[in-house]
């Protein structure tokens, strides 16, 4: 009796250590997740109330009226994807490899930026890329820039903007299992007759791959929803759908439409995430 | 072996006969000089074992000739060209490593597979040879498996398979049976030595456990603090160790003091005489220690050299008894066989001790018994 008791309460326990976290995703996420899948299908007005009318149209609306800044959102986040990836690989390989007793601070380099509220962050590059700033007056000199470019307010500046921001998110994973990679495989590949570059490209790199996937993710997710570093950087030619989420919902008050994008970025992005997983194989992403 | 790199004309012929070949090998850290100023000849085909306490610098020896290290000085010859300047992926050397270092994300296949397929291998030619490899160290049928579902001791044998498809002029071994516990051990001792018979590879394997390399070498190099103390033969270093610590370090030896009385003749401490081989003795005067091992002494007379003394402590070890025995020249380790029941002896009881003057060596004394 006693025996069964104790029993019982051992099964128990996986489902208590579970039962706050579970808590807390479904009042703060999967409730509120309904609650936007009912408006999204809704119709009305701020003025005259919105009521529940299986309103699809709000779905085929956004695609047809908003494709573009779809298609930009995804474009952009890809682009700085990438570019935060190239960026911080050869950062995060050094800091693995070669940082010593200087990876502590050199990590908390990266971090930095943290310390510093994200707006206040995209606002100081307002003032680098503005069109008096140094950066412009440079690239005109070195005759990159003809006289009377700018980058403020160009998709380049938008992109360098997402970049910037979540750059720590793609470094701080590739340095994680870069770090865990031991030494000695790479001596055994050079052993093997593979050059460094080759034991890179066969070893070091493929081992590394969880934390790219990771870091993509962390990166290109948020990313494709941003949408203050093209508010503040951008002109509204480089809206992307976060813009236009932000407008419908904080100025347009048309709620229906703001939670069907929202849907559809979600979807898009789940689906990209899962073509992604595949091609790399789900065996990286568990390492 | 198959893959022998023609020698330059400028090398000189005589170096060419070794496979491997140190001339005043020296690395430092820093102000901690790992190795110093080592010269060593490894003969074609041989079973090498570099042993030494730890620290003792054959890691370090054995990774400047892989090319994992830089050495300060000196040269590292292959087959009579030196390597020193070269990285590891153009020597023509193969290491199997302590931590086995496997490629997690390889098949075994691929493991095996990855050094023939850098030298550009391929088709049936290279599926031929890995499996071959496979079979030579019985784990043919598991290339389909990564490293992890596989045991220590088979991914020690994938380790081996991986450097040993490669036909290398030289497999480097770093106490590559460290992790495996003592029934494994004993096992791949003996399989690594037929497996070197079998490839007839020169193989040089690092390890601190005197035992291992008694059993596989056939030449040891004893090292410490950097340098050599002693290069020869499994029995040769055994029997006639030339100082104090390779006595100390190959089994249980008695160092006693005395004075050279004549070209074959020791007088110990409290005037002892003790015949020495003349040969062994070597024309050395002044102090030095004699040494015989523990189970080359007999209890009771009969040989020309006789030492008595009083049994101090007595260990029954079922094959054979250890005593220890005051004698005035010093403590005297002694094991005797228990080929007969009973006859032991008691503490406090006194004893001689003789021994032939043939199984006694001599190290310098100034270095002292440990």
């Amino acid at each position: 009796m006693g025996l069964s008791f104790l029993h019982r309460r051992q099964g128990a326990t996986p489902y208590l250590l579970l039962a706050p976290g579970m808590l807390f995703l479904g009042l703060f996420f999967l409730v509120p997740l309904g609650f936007l899948a009912y408006q999204s299908l809704e119709s009305g007005s701020i003025d005259f109330g919105y009521a529940f009318t299986w309103a699809w149209h709000n779905y085929s609306g956004a695609i047809t009226g908003y494709g573009t800044q779809f298609k930009r959102s995804f474009a952009y986040a890809g682009i700085a994807t990438v570019l935060a990836l190239v960026v911080s690989y050869p950062v995060a390989y050094w800091i693995a490899f070669r940082g010593g007793r200087w990876k502590n601070l050199l990590l908390l380099c990266i971090v930095a930026p943290f310390f510093v509220t994200y707006l206040i962050r995209t606002l100081a590059w307002q003032t680098i890329l503005a069109d008096n700033g140094l950066v412009v007056r440079t690239l005109t000199d070195i005759h990159i820039l003809s006289p009377g470019d700018r980058l403020l307010a160009t998709g380049t500046a938008v992109v360098a903007g997402i970049t910037y921001n979540f750059l720590p998110f793609m470094a701080l994973p590739l340095y994680v299992s870069l770090e865990q990679i031991d030494q000695t495989l790479i001596e055994a590949a050079e052993d093997l007759y593979a050059s460094k570059w080759r034991a890179f490209i066969r070893v070091t790199f493929p081992l590394s791959l969880p934390g790219v996937v990771a870091g993509t993710l962390l990166t290109f997710i948020p990313a494709a929803g941003d949408f203050i570093n093209a508010q503040l950087l951008g002109s509204t030619t480089n809206h992307m759908i976060g813009n236009v989420i932000n407008s419908k919902y904080n100025e347009l008050i048309d709620y229906p439409a703001a939670a069907a994008m929202s849907f559809i970025l979600m979807a898009i992005i789940l689906a990209l995430v899962l073509i992604y997983a595949r091609a790399v194989g789900s065996e990286k992403l568990t390492g | 072996m198959t893959v022998e790199a023609a020698p330059p004309p400028e090398a000189p012929a005589a170096s060419a006969e070794y496979d491997i070949r140190l001339i005043g090998l020296t690395k430092r850290f820093d102000d901690v000089v790992a190795v110093d100023r080592i010269s060593l000849d490894i003969d074609r085909g041989h079973f090498f074992a570099l042993l030494g306490p730890s620290g003792c610098g054959k890691t370090t020896t054995l990774r400047m000739i892989g090319g994992f290290e830089e050495p300060t000085e000196g040269r590292i010859e292959l087959g009579g060209v030196d390597v020193a300047p070269l990285p590891p992926y153009k020597r023509d050397v193969n290491t199997v490593f302590q931590s086995y270092a496997l490629f997690p994300h390889l098949s075994i296949f691929e493991n095996v597979a990855f050094g023939l397929r850098r030298r550009g291998v391929k088709g049936g030619d290279l599926r031929k040879r890995v499996i071959e490899s496979l079979e030579l160290v019985g784990l043919a049928g598991l290339e389909k498996r990564k490293p992890r579902q596989l045991s220590g001791g088979q991914q020690q044998r994938i380790a081996l398979a991986r450097a040993l498809v490669n036909r290398p002029r030289v497999l480097l071994l770093d106490e590559p049976l460290g992790a495996l516990d003592l029934k494994l051990r004993k096992e791949m001792q003996l399989e690594l030595k037929r497996i070197q018979h079998e490839v007839g590879i020169t193989f040089v394997h690092v390890t601190h456990d005197q035992e291992e390399a008694m059993t596989m070498a056939d030449r040891i190099v004893i090292m410490n603090g950097g340098h050599i103390e002693q290069l020869g033969t499994p029995s040769g270093l055994y029997e006639q160790p030339r100082t104090a610590f390779v006595a100390g370090f190959l089994g249980v030896s008695n160092l006693l003091e005395g004075t050279v009385a004549g070209e074959d003749r020791v007088t110990l401490t409290d005037g002892t005489a003790v015949q020495v081989p003349r040969n062994v003795l070597a024309g050395r005067t002044g102090t030095v220690s004699i040494g015989v091992r523990p189970e080359k002494l007999r209890i009771g007379g009969g040989e020309a050299n006789s030492l008595a003394g009083t049994v101090t402590e007595s260990a029954y070890i079922g094959v054979s008894t250890q005593y220890i025995l005051d004698t005035p020249a010093g403590p005297v380790t002694v094991y005797v066989q228990n080929d007969r029941t009973g006859g032991q002896v008691a503490t406090g009881e006194r004893l001689t001790l003789s021994w032939s003057p043939d199984s006694t060596f001599v190290v310098d004394a100034e270095e002292g018994a440990q």
